[in-house]
């Protein structure tokens, strides 16, 4: 009998070829010039490029902001939806989550033909609108999900030993929701920074994130520099991972219904 | 009392601006005019229009929409199948090897679906690879497994590890413990991890995008896309994102009743 351990090896083999060897390539290409040569110019092209840094810098900058208004805005709404005092419909939760299921882009068109229809000039101020509007729903899920499940013991305990409710609030349930806000800030943070087509949309092409440079550079056949410039990305994606931790099963739990 | 109120505002003003704009496409879903926002009376016209393919550079917008379907049942079917699979061989293992799968598995839900994307495009044009549907329906199955595999191990682990040993004790061969008494012990965990491996899918702009190839693919989220870039939505596609955004309310709320008695077996 073939052992039981052995049935991963497909995926492995998968995955190798499918997961690794992709990323591998992204660093070969990177590192190649037009002709097949090894070489640094398309790393080096980023560093002289002035416009390619100023979107890289305006990426992040959105992405940050992005993600600090879903927290301002999403933490209290997930509070309230977890609070028994206030909410005990499962209305509400499914239309928090709906968003989430529909296709981003779609909703995203919606929003930039509001903003249309009510003449408000696309730029750098619906394009934040527009995020939050997408995100918002990623951010209020996980930190709803962990709170629900939070042992309402804790804040009960902390009020017997004469917490007022401000402190329980910052002492107890805070610290015990971190866990969904963590995975609430990757699954914003780490959208927001790598998207295109969304911030097109939604500034009628005046605004470009680092997404929309790297798409046009391969749409356009410079596969060296936009591998170069993917790579720059997933070194910003692996540092934002790394400073949150063990992620990726966060990140599932919080996409799931 | 007053807390109640304000909690209860805040919750609803939030419900009310996220919904605006989809709410708005729906009410103009009803009316013929094609500029957004200009109601000239109630009308079923673009209805007709989106089922009968009447429309202006049209019939497209229906394949897609089939491309979509199309391509979402594909890989999630797959993803199911090589997930769970791939679940109970990592329930077995031990050591490196188990944190290496582990590892590799969260790369695609980590990594942004432009670096997936992009890195798959590099990897199709490296093998002269011609890329169409069965690169599409592989870039998702490589994203989707992931979400599959953490669906069902907890399963595995809630799951007495002794009835599989029993079945095949009492002479099941491997093959039979798997589909009599394995499967069925996996199957809420399984159905989370397609139904999640299937909107995965459904809602993949970028991947696709870069996976497609020049054949003239679309899926719904292509064709929107190239839609809007050539200047205003294809009218018909205000009754199409009303219908699917009613489908999805339909599905959550069947999914959410069903919910207690299947033991809370679709949370993650």
């Amino acid at each position: 009998m073939i052992k039981r351990s052995s049935w991963a090896l497909p995926y492995l083999i998968f995955m190798i070829f499918f997961v690794a060897l992709p990323l591998v390539l992204i660093l070969v290409y990177a590192f190649q010039d037009g002709s097949g040569n090894f070489s640094f110019e398309n790393v080096l092209r980023f560093f002289s490029d002035s416009d390619a840094i100023a979107t890289f810098a305006l990426s992040l900058e959105v992405a940050i902001e992005n993600t600090v208004l879903c927290i301002l805005i999403g933490y209290p709404a997930a509070w309230i939806l977890a609070n028994k005092k206030y909410n005990r419909s499962a209305v509400t939760i499914i239309l928090f989550i709906l968003p989430m299921w529909i296709n981003a882009l779609m909703r995203t068109l919606a929003t930039a033909e509001l903003f249309n229809v009510l003449g408000i000039r696309l730029g750098k101020g619906t394009l934040l609108f527009g995020m939050v509007y997408d995100y918002l729903p990623f951010m209020i899920y996980p930190i709803y999900n962990v709170l629900n499940k939070m042992d309402k013991s804790f804040a009960e305990a902390a009020e017997d030993l004469g917490a007022n409710p401000f402190q329980v609030f910052w002492k107890v349930t805070v610290p015990l929701s971190m866990p969904g806000v963590r995975s609430g800030i990757l699954m914003v943070f780490m959208p927001t920074v790598s998207t295109f087509a969304i911030s097109e949309f939604l500034t009628n092409g005046k605004i470009k994130l680092f997404g929309t440079i790297i798409q046009e550079n391969i749409n356009s056949s410079m596969w060296n520099y936009g591998a170069a410039l993917s790579l720059i990305m997933l070194m910003i994606i692996g540092l934002t991972t790394l400073i949150s931790g063990d992620s990726g099963k966060a990140a599932a739990g919080g996409a799931a219904i | 009392m007053m807390k109640k109120i304000l909690a209860k505002a805040y919750i609803w003003l939030i419900i009310i601006l996220l919904y605006s704009p989809l709410v708005f496409i729906a009410v103009f879903s009803f009316t013929e005019s094609r500029v957004l926002g200009n109601w000239t009376g109630f009308s079923l016209r673009l209805y007709e229009n989106l089922f009968s393919g009447g429309m202006q550079g049209a019939g497209s917008l229906l394949s897609a929409v089939e491309n979509t379907l199309l391509i979402a049942v594909a890989a999630a079917t797959v993803s199911t199948a090589l997930g769970t699979i791939a679940a109970i061989g990592v329930h077995n293992m031990k050591g490196k090897l188990k944190n290496t799968i582990q590892f590799m598995n969260g790369i695609p839900m980590i990594n942004p679906d432009v670096i997936t994307g992009v890195s798959l495009f590099l990897l199709f044009v490296f093998l002269h690879f011609s890329q169409g549907y069965l690169t599409v329906i592989l870039a998702h199955i490589t994203f989707c497994t992931p979400y599959v595999v953490l669906s069902v191990l907890p399963k595995l682990s809630q799951m007495n590890p002794n009835i599989y040993e029993a079945a095949l004790d009492l002479g099941a061969t491997p093959a039979q413990a798997l589909r009599k008494v394995m499967i069925p012990q996996l199957k809420p965990g399984m159905v989370s991890g397609f139904i999640l491996a299937f909107t995965m899918s459904l809602d993949d702009f970028a991947v696709t995008f870069f996976t497609r190839g020049t054949i003239g693919l679309d899926t719904l989220s292509t064709y929107i896309y190239t839609d809007a870039r050539k200047g205003g939505l294809t009218p018909e596609l205000r009754p199409l994102m009303t219908l699917i955004f009613f489908i999805i309310l339909i599905l959550l709320v069947v999914i959410n009743v069903r919910q207690p008695k299947q033991s809370k077996s679709i949370k993650g």
